[in-house]
């Protein structure tokens, strides 16, 4: 008998066993939360007591070490959902639909703690809280679509509709993603440009973006952490019907 | 290190609040982050064993 092709690397079609993603997921989550706790302590301590003030924002500078990574996690989280999302509906692995799951209460979190520390920043370096800017609108609705998947999917009795219903949501949601990258270019804007750029040094000093990059990392470690914990108990709920989850809780 | 005291390091130049505000909602939302899922955790491991007990006992 032939083998059907396989077109994708061997890990891809074991993802889509919840079993071995549940196992796997466990092995790597300690080295995550050991990376994410030891670079963020890093992190803050570098940015809250080394990094130099601003010349011109003085102190309220070392805003950016949460506002910039949170920015950063809750698009990547987006487009993660989304990817997610699409590899559920065009290959139905279950595993796929519980990752975009899982990512959406991660995200939202994040774009909240974007917005809440753009505001923050935003009262002593442009005198208000709050500007209808591109670049804040886009991240505003970036938040409600967010919200909006989980909605949708806490709406849905059946799981695998709820799964298909948001991928789609999410798809099209997607979008937004390249209109908040580009909202400081397209439009007039009090929002600064981005701090990383693949193709440029960084417009600040090494001893500023340093412990940025740090901060960064550990808030995708971080990220990590969370979705995989998530994503390990939408497994064990939806699969709580298999012998080898039986298995694992008699053995407790 | 960037301030001559402790008491420099709290007020941030008068930028204090707006900078610990910002880095204790940070820490409110990883806190929740972690907590929300340990949780549903425990409760779905505690779930499954009342409901296997649930059929032991009815076979």
């Amino acid at each position: 008998m032939a083998e059907k092709k396989k077109w994708m690397p061997r890990w891809f079609y074991q993802l889509a066993s919840p079993r071995w993603s549940y196992e796997i997921m466990g092995k790597l989550l300690p080295w995550f939360a050991v990376a994410a706790a030891s670079l963020l302590a890093v992190g803050a301590v570098w940015a809250l007591l080394f990094a130099p003030a601003d010349y011109q924002q003085g102190n309220s500078f070392r805003i950016i070490y949460i506002h910039v990574p949170s920015a950063i996690l809750a698009q990547s989280c987006y487009m993660l959902m989304a990817v997610a999302g699409a590899i559920g509906l065009i290959w139905k692995m279950k595993v796929a639909d519980m990752v975009a799951k899982s990512c959406a209460p991660v995200g939202a979190t994040m774009a909240i703690l974007a917005l809440a520390t753009g505001a923050i920043w935003g009262k002593p370096t442009w005198g208000s809280w709050w500007v209808w800017d591109a670049r804040l609108t886009s991240m505003l609705i970036l938040l409600f679509l967010y919200l909006g998947v989980i909605a949708l999917n806490s709406a849905m009795e059946s799981e695998a509709t709820a799964a298909q219903a948001t991928a789609v949501l999410a798809l099209v949601g997607l979008v937004n993603i390249p209109i908040i990258k580009y909202s400081v270019d397209w439009w007039n804007t009090l929002h600064q440009p981005a701090t990383f750029t693949l193709t440029e040094r960084p417009a600040m000093p090494a001893e500023m973006w340093m412990p940025l990059l740090v901060m960064v990392i550990g808030f995708y470690c971080f990220f990590a952490v969370s979705l995989m914990m998530r994503t390990r108990n939408e497994i064990l709920h939806r699969e709580r019907r298999a012998s080898w989850v039986r298995e694992l809780i008699e053995k407790q | 290190m960037s301030f001559d005291s402790f008491s420099d390091f709290l007020a941030m130049d008068g930028h204090g609040l707006y900078v610990w505000m910002s880095y204790a909602i940070a820490v409110v939302l990883f806190v929740i982050n972690v907590v929300s899922p340990v949780m549903r955790r425990k409760q779905l491991v505690s779930e499954l064993i009342r409901r296997m007990r649930r059929e032991k006992n009815a076979s």
